[in-house]
């Protein structure tokens, strides 16, 4: 625990105790939300916003990044957007309240308002740890969200894309979502800002695999760059359950995107990739954790970051493979384009192995541009500008490419291109 | 069309002298084939044409009709017409080679001031020159030059040349590793783009790719020289007797 009672709060800190103040008469949630959201709020009082003292925040020291929360904003004005790839089924949420609700056979969708007003949600709300900020701050002030119901055995057609739309102010959402035994399916969870003032926004997803399920599920976050983007990403994996989860930041100025996930069913994969597109004075850290707890699961991580300007970057992975859970094969790699000498990039990998028959490594790089493939381009008439974000793309579209399924690459190709395009 | 003059280089980041005091010229219309032994400085010479970066000019001149290319970066070289095919040409995966086709053919064109190509217009133009070349489709739809064969790379190598119409090549030991029958297609596509505004430089080891590809003219070089210039008969020369004589009689 981190007990530093009686410090000085800063800017930021104030600033949320006093919008919880503030907002708590007209936030949604019945005794037992409002009995969890005051016990949230008053440890993260005690607590503060994490610093460096804090192993899981010692890349990221919030309290002296985040300098300010703006207020919320009720009267800025945002709109649905059109999906990331056609034909997808959208619900969306927009400054913080959802909005098109659609329905999609075999999915039950409630929003995250209502799971709040009739105390469901109360339980879900509580902090995964003493050091979980991004819980504490999402759960004392979460509006609304979906909580979205997969019935066993339905595939969904086309993809799901849950948006999420800010124009300033503070948003604080919410995405429960279970997926029943062999569901199948794509969803597209998308974080975008229009407007060019900055934001505070905080999401958590938490997500459920049935026995055999087999998702893809991909997070985009393309927030403005003044904004401040706190994600966390809730997953259980059932047994023989496979998910292909992306995590893609191409925005943002202060953003954290944790990934923590539970092997609870033998037989399972998890194949985590994330891209980074860092820009600007971004700071971007994306910290993932997998417990093994189970025999026979497998899981890749391969996290790919391109970094630009005064960015800085930072990715930790932990696996934790449980005493009894033998033949574990995990395998993880952060590999880093860092193409100025002002950008900085922070790789940690942690390993810890309780069992002693299994398959686990990690691996980090940091490279330049290959002079050779540039010159190679280069000497088939390609300028040296284009040249350059033909190979930074390519770094990055390896990855995505990996997804065979050709809109979907089609589309996520599209954003890397017409980001390297502003940045490069 | 090509007039090097004088021309001495080195490694940029070592200072190793590579090119001293080479002389040559070539004619729009001809073929001129360069041989020597190992590290005499023939790869060397076409990385200097293309304008690659690791190697220094410290003194001498390359014209190219006439106006000096040693301001240029390789992409602007590339758009006047210089095009060099590599010894070794270079794995790019996450680039198709599609795409990297039609960036490259529709740069150059911009770079001289004409309209880009229409995707029928470029889908047309690789069909043909692919079939010309062997090429299957499949390899087309891979990322640039990766897990192709050796031969399939050279074969590339010429259907980039092909589709972008240069008019100073420079083929870099573009026989090696290449079996008789990839040769002669190799060789059938160079031929292929003979023409009177259109200069070839082939660089190699050996005599039998210029059975293939009959030059006009044929330069010995030895130690960043051209120590012998001479026609076709010049390379059937080196191949019955070696490189020991012409360099003994230039020592002498």
């Amino acid at each position: 625990m981190n007990m530093q009672t009686g410090m000085k709060l800063s800017v930021a800190e104030t600033a949320l105790c006093e919008a919880y103040d503030h907002a708590i008469g007209e936030l949604p949630g019945d005794g037992s939300v409002l009995a969890a959201r005051d016990t949230l709020i008053s440890d993260f009082k005690e607590a503060g916003l994490p610093t460096r003292r804090v192993e899981a925040w010692h890349y990221t020291d919030l309290k002296a990044l985040l300098r300010a929360v703006p207020a919320f904003d009720p009267a800025a004005s945002a709109a649905k957007t059109s999906p990331l790839v056609e034909g997808s089924t959208v619900l969306s949420v927009v400054n913080g309240l959802a909005d098109a609700r659609a329905t999609v056979e075999g999915v039950t969708v409630r929003t995250f308002k209502d799971a709040l007003a009739d105390g469901t949600a109360a339980e879900g709300l509580a902090a995964r740890d003493g050091d979980d900020a991004i819980g504490r701050i999402n759960g004392s002030f979460v509006r609304d969200g979906f909580v979205l119901d997969v019935a066993a055995g339905t595939e969904l057609e086309a993809p799901l894309e849950i948006q999420t739309v800010q124009n300033a102010g503070q948003t604080h959402t919410r995405f429960p979502v279970a997926f029943g035994a062999g569901a199948k399916g794509t969803i597209i969870e998308r974080h975008t800002a229009v407007g060019e003032t900055a934001a505070f926004v905080t999401s958590i997803s938490d997500i459920a695999l049935g026995d055999g399920a087999d998702i893809t599920w991909v997070i985009l976050q393309t927030q403005g760059a003044a904004d401040t983007h706190l994600g966390q990403i809730r997953i259980t994996l059932g047994a023989d359950a496979q998910l292909r989860l992306y995590v893609i930041n191409a925005g943002g100025k202060l953003v954290r995107q944790e990934i923590h996930v539970v092997v609870a069913g033998e037989g399972t994969d998890l194949k985590l990739r994330g891209i980074n597109l860092l820009g600007g004075e971004t700071h971007n850290d994306v910290t993932f954790t997998v417990g093994h707890d189970v025999p026979n699961t497998t899981s890749t991580e391969v996290i790919r970051n391109v970094i630009f300007d005064r960015a800085r970057g930072v990715f930790q992975g932990q696996i934790r493979v449980a005493p009894d859970a033998q033949k574990t094969d995990a395998k993880m790699s952060c590999n880093t384009l860092l193409l100025s000498d002002e950008a900085d990039f922070s790789a940690k990998p942690e390993l810890e192995i309780f069992a002693d028959d299994v398959q686990c490594g990690h691996g980090a790089t940091v490279i330049d541009i290959d002079h050779v493939q540039l010159f190679y381009l280069m000497a088939r008439g390609i300028p040296e500008n284009k040249a350059r974000a033909m190979l930074v793309n390519a770094f990055v579209a390896e990855i995505v490419e990996e997804l065979e399924d050709e809109p979907l690459v089609e589309a996520l190709e599209g954003v890397i291109a017409a980001w390297l395009e502003k940045h490069a | 069309m090509l007039e090097i003059k004088n021309l001495h280089a080195r490694i940029a980041e070592d200072g190793t002298e590579i090119i001293r005091g080479l002389n040559l010229t070539v004619k729009a219309g001809e073929v001129a084939a360069i041989m020597g032994p190992n590290g005499s400085g023939k790869s060397t010479l076409s990385y200097i044409l293309s304008g690659r970066e690791d190697y220094e000019v410290t003194e001498g001149e390359i014209l190219y009709n006439g106006e000096s290319i040693l301001e240029l970066d390789p992409a602007e070289r590339a758009a006047k017409g210089i095009f060099l095919a590599f010894q070794y040409p270079v794995e790019i995966p996450g680039v198709a080679t599609m795409q990297f086709l039609k960036v490259a053919m529709n740069e150059q064109r911009k770079a001289r001031g004409e309209a880009e190509l229409t995707t029928p217009d470029f889908m047309r133009r690789v069909k043909e020159a692919s079939a010309e070349l062997k090429i299957a489709p499949e390899m087309l739809r891979r990322p640039l030059n990766v897990g192709f064969s050796g031969g399939e790379k050279k074969r590339a190598e010429i259907l980039q040349m092909s589709l972008l119409e240069p008019k100073l090549c420079v083929l870099d030991e573009t026989d090696s590793g290449l079996d008789i029958d990839a040769l002669k297609i190799v060789a059938d596509g160079v031929n292929a783009l003979r023409s009177p505004d259109r200069a070839v430089i082939v660089i190699t080891h050996y005599q039998r790719l210029l059975d293939y590809i009959v030059p006009d003219t044929v330069h010995v070089l030895y130690k960043g020289q051209v120590i012998k210039s001479g026609d076709k008969t010049l390379a059937h020369e080196l191949e019955a007797n070696g490189y020991a004589d012409i360099i003994g009689a230039a020592a002498a």
